[in-house]
């Protein structure tokens, strides 16, 4: 993709969710107002992630070298490279699209896809969640799922390193 | 100020920068969703059958968006329905793990081909967790 097409697209996304909101606006009055008031949350909620996130990847830009990333989770850092990725999906907050731009400068930087699956994959498991799980699931239901959430983290991440070209 | 931490700044906000459209369409349409599908509908797509609930399970799971809060009470909800556990498990897996809502941002940042495959991946392993983590509570 062209810079200049890659810097109209998200203007052309904005455009097309508009004029969604415009024909569900002509059939549906009602539900504007109702999702107007959910992304107006969401707004408030993001906002102060929106500044760490910002902050984050100015001590991304600053600190993070391509050795230096390459000798955590490069090709030779074995499993710690795994270990980094589960616990980095696991503790990072905020909505899933706000690490999008962070992790495209990983990989710019010469992370592989594979880690960056493994960590999408891990923000399933949110630690301050865990109470509100056990609460509807229960202790057991819990260890067993987060346990098996971690497995399958890596064997996709193993899956798009390994199986897939992209 | 050190030049190179200067630089940093200057790279972070070009990269949040060009987000900014895409996060703001991307939040709008959720909001839109959310507020299209009433949340009791739900449930009245899912039957008895292990993997056709999986699969309802993580087909719904992947087309809503939010807070995983939302989708614990939501699973907490259905369990509460009579809905079976592995349907609500790949519910609440894939609510987290699959991002149709988001797949136009992720494409765009982090590549097309990455971004179908992840989801995809994401979608099948939902399946997979739910009725391994069921059959698992089976045998406790």
């Amino acid at each position: 993709m062209k810079k200049s097409e890659q810097s109209y697209t998200g203007y052309y996304f904005l455009i097309a969710v508009v004029i969604f909101y415009l024909i569900v606006f002509f059939i549906s009055p009602g539900k504007i107002s109702e999702s107007l008031n959910f992304t107006t949350n969401i707004f408030k909620q993001i906002i102060p992630i929106f500044i760490l996130v910002f902050g984050l990847m100015i001590v991304i830009n600053y600190f993070v070298t391509t050795q230096r990333i390459s000798k955590y989770i490069g090709e030779e850092a074995g499993i710690k490279k795994w270990i980094i990725a589960v616990v980095g999906g696991m503790v990072s907050t905020g909505p899933i699209y706000m690490w999008y731009p962070i992790l495209k400068e990983l990989r710019n930087k010469g992370v592989k896809n594979g880690f960056i699956a493994t960590f999408l994959y891990n923000r399933a498991i949110k630690p301050p969640l865990i109470p509100m799980i056990i609460y509807y699931f229960g202790i057991q239901f819990t260890v067993v799922l987060t346990i098996i959430m971690i497995i399958s983290s890596i064997i996709q991440g193993l899956i798009i390193e390994r199986g897939v070209k992209i | 100020m050190d030049q190179n931490f200067k630089q940093s700044i200057i790279k972070s906000w070009r990269a949040i920068y060009k987000l900014l459209p895409i996060l703001v369409g991307i939040i709008l349409l959720i909001g839109l969703v959310n507020a299209i599908i009433p949340k009791t509908y739900y449930a009245k797509l899912f039957s008895k059958n292990i993997f056709l609930d999986s699969i309802i399970g993580g087909g719904l799971g992947s087309i809503m968006a939010g807070n995983p809060v939302t989708s614990y009470i939501l699973g907490g909800e259905f369990l509460k329905q009579g809905i079976s556990l592995v349907a609500v498990t790949a519910f609440i897996v894939a609510w987290v793990t699959v991002g149709m809502v988001q797949l136009p941002a992720e494409s765009l940042i982090l590549g097309k081909r990455f971004a179908i495959i992840r989801n995809l991946l994401s979608f099948v392993f939902s399946i997979i967790v739910a009725i391994t983590t069921v059959f698992i509570l089976g045998l406790i």
